[in-house]
């Protein structure tokens, strides 16, 4: 149904990016928007026009997976996930992938923590 | 008893102690009663009870009254009432005059009762001189019956007409093109329903047709109207079609043989038509006609080949021009838009690339019974179009081409059309290069949110320019999206503009022949924009639909059956009263220099064996003219000039050495109100103003204004309603302001300070803006200090 990315998106995840009208709520509503260098908007937006140089960006790592952007977008997008989307479509070309038997400090780390490590560099 | 027969009875309310509490009404009625001309002065607790209307009426007959001076509340409250009751005893009504001691003086100086009283006495004073000269008028009456001419056959004048003609009226209905229809007939698909357009269009068209109470006449202009409400005498041109409508059965024998083509305009040229045609496959009447512009016989004088196969012998050559009367009680204006020319803007190439259409033509090509069939096609090859652009806001939303507003309905239309589009085939790319999306109306948001989810890609920026491909005639795209800040050039097969909509060609032309006036954008103007949206400010003229300004079927619809519903609310009232406050001509003084003529808004000025005579039916007693006369010959009924000096002479008779007056011009329509709310909100201000009531400011001249600083007046101010808050002509303010240029200069040549003047638009609402413009402007005059006694003697008059 769509082309590039955006058809890469809504096979991972069925979600459909066209739905956006671009209201930035998502980016508002981000706890670490200040250190990203595409806000969550832009992401979508950068996916809608195919901009595959969105996979660059620092947005996909720094996002902790909170969902604020999921729960309150007025179009239903599930933000969060799209950049998880992102994050798969980034790591399935082999790079930026961890073996948690390799790091250290696992056995020591929260929980929590390693939950949404291995959900953010495992894929 | 007085030398000129007057007999003036006044009488002094005390509302309940709303005025007594403050204002000493005993003093208030023993001033009275010395007023020259003042026969009684009674006063009462509660001037609006019964008893005390009993009283008047009785102190009538047994005193032989024949003005009466109540100073009492606000007259928007009683006015009605008293008038009511002077004409119960056999007085014209025009001879109540009204002094507003309420709002205008206890409610506002209850902190000064002496202040109140005084200016209470002079307000009185000037009520008295003001009813001394006024003069018997009558209130005309007009017939109403149930004629309407509707100018248009689009949806707009086909609702009206039908809506006027299920209610009993006659209703001729005029359309300039060869079937009703009009730009709805021409449409594919309509948003947010997606019906078929002439699906749902036809029958309406066929009621219109068949509808006992409806003379249709296609083809056909309105030449003239004279006349007003009631009494419009329509002249309407029917241009010769060259087939008897009465034989043609419609067979197209004679278009099979006709030889000239010419370019079809009911599909904006995508396709060719004969010289004898109908204009398409559902027109209304379904008969063919010649284009005299292109037939060979009536061109060159060769051919005849239609004469000769017609079956029906409906074919003359001989057919001329006829002209039409009608006399019609009101007129309903839905004269439609007409799409922008899109050549204007050269930067986008429409004329000159092949493959940059207008939306409207788009309409034509996804319709199955349109030019291509369906298919939508590259013009320069007729390829299927893959890549789509939509440019929106092509004339809209654009200051350099004087087009600022938006066009309400090209968001929409190009949603349909990317969405039909994508439905012909889900692989096409389509785009919207928009600046804002509207989609405002009900289900507008969910259809635009159903084009999204299609996948149709939306930029939010304008495209800056279209350069096509020499070769392969591909068109190259240039616009920023603002939303990532990227620049984007682009290949298409195909950009669409969607094109804004402009007043219908002839809209001027028709504006004066109707006397009815053209606001921004050449749109008819509407009466008021909240209250009066269907109106015009000649009573009797209605309009609708886009004739008004930009809008969607649903919305056209709504406004057709709107002026139909206002015409019918005139048409049951079987008589309307027409106020009697009309501007007259001195004809003693006119020598007929017909500078009047144009400053009339409503054109109800002619000049006639060289003297100017004014209309009353068209005559909206405005008085703008009055100040432009030269000659001092116009004048205004109930408020004439020699009325306001008199006030003026009166309101100030009581200014004594060295005290500060300042006097008020309040028009009737905005600042009078503003004014009385000043009074129920109980919004103090200086008791050193006086207060002159008048229908428009328009009304005043230089010599009035002159006269009152020679009469005491230490300055002067102005009210009048901002635009769109008056019930007159918005040209109204063009000419108070040029009042204010003519009048200060002339102060400034009788060495008066022209600060002393001051002009101010009022809304109804802003009481405390005008308090503090009062007591702003009391400070100053006492910061400048009053006239002195030789500055007034130098003022000429």
């Amino acid at each position: 149904m769509f082309k590039g990315l955006a058809q890469k998106v809504y096979e991972l995840t069925g979600e459909n990016v066209y739905l956006c009208f671009q209201c930035g709520i998502c980016s508002g509503t981000c706890p670490l928007v200040s250190i990203m260098d595409v806000p969550p908007n832009q992401v979508v937006r950068m996916i809608q026009l195919n901009m595959e140089d969105v996979l660059d960006s620092n947005t996909l790592w720094i996002c902790a997976s909170c969902y604020n952007c999921t729960v309150r977008c007025p179009r239903g997008i599930d933000t969060a996930r799209v950049i998880n989307a992102l994050r798969n479509i980034k790591m399935r070309k082999g790079l930026y992938v961890v073996n948690l038997r390799k790091v250290p400090e696992v056995g020591e780390m929260p929980q929590i923590a390693l939950v949404a490590a291995s959900r953010k560099l495992m894929g | 008893m007085t030398s000129d027969g007057v007999r003036i009875g006044v009488y002094i309310c005390h509302c309940g102690g709303n005025i007594s509490n403050v204002v000493n009404v005993e003093e208030v009625r023993n001033f009275a009663g010395n007023l020259p001309g003042v026969v009684l002065a009674k006063d009462h607790e509660h001037m609006c009870s019964e008893t005390a209307q009993k009283m008047v009426l009785e102190d009538i007959k047994k005193y032989h009254l024949n003005r009466i001076v109540i100073a009492a509340c606000s007259p928007k409250f009683h006015e009605a009432t008293f008038k009511k009751l002077i004409e119960e005893a056999g007085l014209n009504p025009y001879f109540l005059e009204m002094a507003n001691i309420r709002e205008q003086c206890s409610w506002v100086h209850s902190d000064n009762p002496e202040g109140a009283t005084l200016k209470a006495k002079d307000q009185v004073a000037a009520a008295v001189a003001k009813a001394r000269l006024n003069q018997a008028l009558q209130v005309k009456e007009i017939e109403i019956g149930k004629r309407v001419l509707v100018i248009g056959g689009g949806i707009a004048g086909i609702q009206a007409a039908l809506d006027l003609a299920d209610s009993g009226c006659k209703v001729y209905l005029v359309e300039r093109q060869p079937t009703i229809g009009g730009r709805m007939a021409q449409l594919s698909y309509t948003f947010p329903t997606d019906d078929c357009s002439l699906c749902i269009l036809s029958p309406k068209m066929a009621a219109v047709y068949n509808h006992p109470n409806i003379t249709l006449l296609t083809y056909s202009e309105v030449e003239r109207v004279e006349g007003h409400v009631g009494n419009f005498k329509v002249t309407i041109k029917v241009k010769p079609r060259y087939v008897d409508m009465t034989k043609c059965v419609a067979c197209g024998k004679c278009a099979e043989k006709c030889p000239t083509k010419v370019p079809d305009e009911f599909n904006y040229g995508l396709r060719m038509r004969k010289a004898i045609y109908v204009p398409h496959e559902m027109a209304v009447p379904y008969k063919y006609l010649i284009d005299e512009a292109h037939c060979l016989y009536l061109t060159k004088g060769v051919c005849r080949l239609c004469e000769k196969v017609c079956p029906q012998n409906a074919i003359n050559f001989e057919d001329k021009p006829k002209t039409i009367n009608v006399t019609v009680d009101v007129i309903i204006v839905a004269t439609g838009y007409d799409p922008f020319d899109a050549t204007l803007l050269e930067q986008y190439g429409y004329g000159k690339y092949a493959n940059v259409i207008i939306a409207p033509q788009l309409e034509r090509l996804v319709m199955p019974t349109g030019p291509t069939a369906g298919k939508v096609i590259r013009l320069s090859d007729g390829k299927i179009a893959k890549r789509i652009a939509f440019i929106q806001c092509i004339g809209s939303r654009d200051e350099t081409i004087g087009r600022p507003n938006c066009s309400r309905i090209c968001c929409m239309y190009a949603i349909k059309q990317a969405m039909i589009l994508k439905r012909q085939d889900i692989t096409r790319d389509v785009y919207i290069f928009y600046i804002d999306i509207r989609a405002f109306g009900k289900g507008f948001e969910e259809y635009y949110m159903r084009a999204q989810e299609m996948g149709i890609q939306f930029i939010r920026g304008k495209v800056a320019e279209i350069i096509e491909d020499p070769i392969t005639k591909n068109l190259i795209v240039r616009a920023e999206d603002t939303l990532t800040g990227r620049m984007i050039e682009m290949e298409f097969d195909l950009v669409v503009l969607s094109v804004g909509l402009v007043p219908s060609k002839g809209t001027e032309e028709l504006a004066k022949i109707l006397k009815i006036t053209t606001g921004p954008g050449g749109f008819f103007l509407e009466a008021h924009p909240k209250y009066r949206p269907v109106d015009t400010l000649r009573e009797g003229i209605f309009i609708c639909g886009c004739a008004q300004g930009p809008k969607d079927i649903c919305d056209t619809v709504a406004q057709a059956s709107a002026a139909a519903g206002r015409a019918l609310r005139l048409i049951s009232q079987r008589r309307i009263i027409v106020e009697p406050i009309k501007a007259f001509v001195k004809e003693e003084l006119c020598d007929g220099c017909g500078k009047c003529i144009d400053k009339c808004p409503l054109g109800a000025i002619t000049i006639e064996n060289s003297t100017a005579k004014i209309n009353e039916a068209l005559c909206g007693g405005c008085g703008s003219c009055i100040p432009y006369c030269p000659k001092n010959a116009i004048d205004l009924k109930h408020y004439t000039e020699e009325q306001i000096i008199d006030e003026i002479k009166a309101i100030l008779a009581s200014k004594k050495e060295g005290e500060i007056r300042v006097l008020a011009f309040f028009d009737d329509s905005c600042t009078y109100r503003a004014a009385d709310l000043a009074g129920t909100s109980r919004i103090n201000y200086t008791d050193k103003v006086r207060i002159i009531r008048i229908p428009s400011s328009s009304r005043l001249t230089p010599k009035i204004i002159l006269s009152a600083f020679k009469f005491g007046a230490d300055a002067i101010f102005i009210g009048d309603c901002l635009p769109g808050g008056s019930p007159y002509h918005p040209k109204v303010l063009d000419a108070i302001n040029d009042l204010m240029r003519k009048t200060r200069a002339k102060l400034r040549r009788c060495r008066i300070d022209a600060r002393r003047l001051r002009f101010d638009t009022i809304a109804v609402d802003t009481a405390e803006r005008l308090a503090k413009n009062l007591n702003d402007l009391v400070k100053m005059v006492e910061r400048l200090g009053p006239l002195k006694p030789e500055e007034r003697a130098k003022i000429k008059i």
